[in-house]
């Protein structure tokens, strides 16, 4: 491990990318393609982390990690799974009106922890579905079932039924109280939710939706940087790992003069200007030690910390610059940083490698570390296991930084194009028809 | 501790009590005779009609107020007044809790000593009424009667038997707390505004309901005071009308204080068992019950129109949005004007206080000033203070303006470092491509006085730019408005300005 921060940038990108993807072969369920939401026992599955996979699948094949039949049955499983799954909306299906219930069980696929069924994260589900649709076309018989079953889960869902005659799209919904009351508001990473609502061959959202959301952006000058504001780091992250948002611009982003690419890269020095500052004297923050995102914490509601006078937040948001903020960073939003601002982004991870090798395991960041809650030996507190939201982001954004793959794939799916242009987006590679979109 | 029925509660007969009342209400008071008619007749001597009374009275106007209970109305006698004082003493308390934090001892023992709190809080209240005593009143040459105020007809109304005829009157009789319909909450009893300054023993566990101003102050103040305070509040963040930051970052602030926070949570019925209130509470799918020895509401106001027999004058309302007034505030009889709380969406002293100036200027003297151009500022005094002025940005946003936003957070601030006060921000939004101040939100320790620069510059036109150029006292937080000036200035430099940086 002590070599590793001194590795050429390239092979240091494959060796993590690499790491990452293992955690998907580690955690999935072969019988039904489900993937854990963590490393840890028992972890259920997050919807969501699948949605990665079945993305992760096709940058394996790309980079010879897997061969491309094994792939193909890891999506095959996966996808048949959620053809063939509850969707009564019963408090023990797996989902209700093509949307599915955030947390699964990885054995039977019911839902879990009375989770909420999650309009987002059915969205980057779905996402990773198209993903493996785009690059899985050859007229075999496995890669055309694949496909006509990514068309049959995206045309299953109900977008206008989440959006419950409110301005926005609902956030959740649960069989015991209905719509939850959360919508969306401020800018985040809904921006691929709406945009594969708005594409919808079957039940698609009306544009006014998106243009209600974008109504709630704020748009702010700090500490010298104008961005589109959102606090947590994976905000700017989790629409980009899809969507390449180079030099497309919607109205609002015309009118800004900039694009979410753009945005996402400012939000990164934001980040890094933060830590800096650092304005609550937390342990290790500084140019390199940087990353507030959603992540696992330190939680005052463990014993081993009953001592501790500082709120901590557990696995919370956290974010920049009103907070939360309790010490804990996050490596893993640091390193998904990488296609905005490589120029930071390869420093500070290899500082953090070499610094908190403890948050360094298998190759892979934890979630989250706290440098000022040290334990005798003067180790930072450490996120037990890793998560695969983190692997899957991590994967994702260094394959987009390498040879933009996710990126070219999605430009050329219809869907994505068709959300986007509904929602105003114009220029850039949208110019370019279809195919040559994906170049 | 009231034990049953809240409402019992009866302020304490002390000196300062008896003073008050003398103030405010003398027990020897006789109303004066009619002398109609009146060029302006008063109802309710609130904020509103004080500041109405005083004006047209100083004008030159024969003038008569009538109230029904106290002079003052609710910001002197149970709320901005009381509460700011609890407010205060809360915040010591806290302070001393928190006395590492600024490098001192914490005192051994701290004891709350919620009796001399309270008598503090009445102290306070029965100073700051002499200035509104009758007395002041009556020799500014104003009639005051006590009494309830029924209208006979577009032009005449009546004070128990006495009949006063006017050319203009004006409607002023507030609002008074929203009860929400949870059963059990009645029979259990609760607390208002209303009410618990009247509290002579601090609640072990108290439960507000409700998150918006009223609900947050008072929570976070009986908090520090030692009560186990839970607050529940059935949206997803805390004042619902502010900036999505402001509500998170006092979330947290209550997390801190040790307040237990339920957003998202509603209460469904309340029952009495072995002398503790027992609330049902939902939150999405999750249910509980929590035991508590007290019940604050603070879910917004109604306005108080009942009475007034508000038909006869051929004024126009509704039971719960009061009076409807146009403009220029004047109601749908052209004769009669409503201010305040009546007829506000912005339920504030301040704002009540204005609306009584254009009532005047209206009504007496043919003016035609609008409500709706005056720009008004307001303070939710939690810790941190949350102000805003003007519009949001999603105000903007929907009427099409473009926003920009300039954000400086408080540990930007030296001062605030200083403090250990640096949790907060200011934030200015201007139009795009302009340093027009189009409104501002500030959350800081003092952010209800800071506030008042960006009003000013709001009212006067001064463009964010032009604050750059004002030279603000170092060591101050109110330099976090420099520096989103200076922050503006170097965005969109005039040209003089950068042809002058290029010379030699």
């Amino acid at each position: 491990m002590t070599q590793i921060p001194l590795l050429e940038d390239e092979t240091l990108l494959d060796r993590l990318q690499h790491a990452a993807f293992d955690y998907f072969l580690h955690t999935v369920n072969p019988d039904n393609g489900l993937v854990a939401d963590t490393s840890r026992d028992d972890s259920p599955v997050s919807i969501a982390v699948v949605g990665f996979a079945l993305s992760a699948y096709t940058v394996a094949v790309e980079r010879g990690w897997m061969k491309r039949a094994a792939a193909i049955q890891r999506c095959l499983a996966a996808l048949r799974f959620f053809r063939d799954s509850d969707q009564s909306g019963s408090s023990t299906a797996t989902g209700f009106k093509g949307f599915y219930y955030h947390f699964l069980d990885i054995r039977t696929g019911a839902r879990v922890w009375r989770s909420e069924l999650s309009m987002v994260d059915t969205a980057l589900l779905i996402a990773g579905a198209l993903t493996a649709s785009s690059y899985f076309v050859a007229d075999s018989r496995d890669e055309i079932e694949l496909r006509e079953l990514v068309e049959f889960l995206y045309r299953r869902i109900d977008w206008r039924w989440a959006q419950d005659d409110a301005d926005t799209i609902r956030q959740g919904w649960k069989p015991e109280c209905g719509f939850l009351h959360y919508g969306w508001e401020g800018y985040s990473e809904a921006i691929l939710l709406y945009a594969l609502a708005l594409a919808s061959p079957t039940y698609p959202i009306a544009r006014d939706c998106y243009k209600a959301w974008t109504a709630t952006y704020q748009w702010e000058n700090l500490y010298g940087y104008e961005f589109l504001y959102a606090g947590p780091l994976f905000t700017h992250q989790f629409s980009h790992a899809w969507i390449d948002f180079r030099g497309i611009r919607d109205r609002f982003m015309r009118e800004k003069r900039s694009d979410y690419f753009e945005n996402s890269r400012r939000a990164v020095y934001i980040q890094r200007e933060y830590a800096m500052r650092n304005p609550h004297e937390f342990a290790g923050y500084d140019e390199n030690c940087w990353g507030l995102t959603a992540c696992d914490g330190p939680s005052d509601e463990r014993p081993d910390m009953s001592n501790e006078t500082r709120h901590l937040f557990g696995y919370a948001a956290r974010g920049v610059p009103y907070g939360p903020d309790d010490g804990t960073v996050s490596a893993p939003s640091v390193l998904a940083s990488l296609p905005f601002a490589p120029e930071l982004v390869l420093p500070a991870v290899r500082n953090l490698i070499a610094r908190y090798p403890e948050t360094f395991s298998e190759e892979c960041f934890a979630s989250g570390f706290n440098p000022t809650l040290v334990d005798k030996n003067g180790r930072a507190w450490v996120s037990a296991g890793h998560y695969g939201l983190d692997q899957g982001i991590v994967l994702m954004m260094i394959e987009n930084h390498r040879s933009q793959l996710i990126w070219r794939l999605m430009r050329a799916c219809p869907y994505i194009r068709n959300g986007l242009h509904r929602a105003g987006f114009r220029g850039g590679w949208m110019r370019r028809s279809t195919r040559d979109g994906a170049r | 501790m009231p034990q049953r029925n809240d409402a019992s509660l009866v302020t304490p007969r002390d000196a300062y009590e008896c003073t008050r009342l003398a103030n405010l209400h003398p027990a020897s008071w006789n109303n004066p005779k009619p002398a109609g008619p009146y060029e302006l007749v008063i109802v309710g001597a609130g904020p509103a009609g004080l500041v109405a009374a005083e004006t047209a009275a100083a004008l030159g106007a024969k003038v008569a107020l009538i109230e029904r209970h106290l002079i003052g109305g609710t910001c002197l006698n149970t709320g901005c007044v009381p509460s700011k004082s609890i407010i205060r003493t809360s915040r010591l308390y806290a302070e001393m809790a928190d006395a590492t934090r600024y490098g001192a001892q914490i005192p051994d023992a701290i004891r709350v000593d919620f009796a001399a709190t309270m008598e503090r809080v009445r102290r306070i209240r029965t100073h700051l009424s002499g200035s509104e005593s009758i007395r002041r009143l009556a020799a500014a040459g104003v009639d005051v009667f006590f009494g309830h105020a029924r209208f006979v007809g577009v032009n005449a109304l009546m004070v128990d038997d006495a009949k006063l005829s006017f050319k203009k009157a004006l409607i002023a009789t507030g609002a008074r707390p929203h009860v929400p319909s949870i059963p059990g909450l009645k029979e259990a009893g609760f607390l208002t505004n209303e009410k618990i300054f009247d509290l002579t023993e601090l609640p072990r566990r108290l439960l507000v309901i409700g998150g918006g101003p009223i609900g947050c102050e008072l929570a976070q103040a009986f908090c520090r005071l030692g009560a186990q305070t839970t607050i529940v509040q059935d949206k997803p963040f805390f004042l619902p009308m502010e900036e999505r930051d402001a509500a998170q970052i006092l979330s947290d602030a209550f997390a801190r204080d040790g307040i237990e926070v339920r957003l998202n949570t509603k209460a469904l019925g309340v029952r009495v068992e072995a002398g503790q209130k027992l609330v049902d509470l939902i939150s999405d799918d999750y249910r509980n019950t929590i035991a508590v020895d007290a019940i604050l509401t603070g879910v917004g106001r109604a306005p108080n129109v009942e009475g007034l027999n508000l038909e006869a004058a051929g004024v126009d309302y509704e039971a719960g949005n009061g009076v409807r007034v146009d403009d220029f505030l004047r109601t749908s009889n052209p004769h009669i004007y409503a201010a305040g709380d009546i007829c506000l969406e912005h339920q504030y002293g301040h704002t009540a206080a204005a609306s009584a100036r254009i009532v005047v200027r209206n009504a007496l003297f043919r003016g035609r000033e609008r409500w709706s151009a005056l720009i008004i500022p307001w303070c939710t005094f939690t810790d941190p203070e949350i102000a805003h002025v003007g519009l949001y940005v999603r105000e903007a946003n929907r009427q099409g303006i473009p926003v920009k936003t300039f954000t400086i957070p408080m540990h930007d601030i030296d001062r605030a470092v200083a403090d250990s006060e640096e949790t907060g921000f200011v934030k200015i939004h201007v139009k795009e491509g302009t340093d027009r101040i189009l409104g501002a939100t500030i959350v800081a320790r003092h952010a209800g006085d800071m506030i008042n620069e960006i009003t000013l510059a709001m009212v006067a036109g001064i463009g964010l730019r032009t604050l750059a150029r004002v030279i603000h006292a170092y060591d101050t937080q109110a330099e976090a408005i420099v520096k989103a000036a200076h922050a503006c200035n170097r965005m969109h430099p005039k040209p003089t300005t950068k042809r002058q940086q290029l010379k030699p």
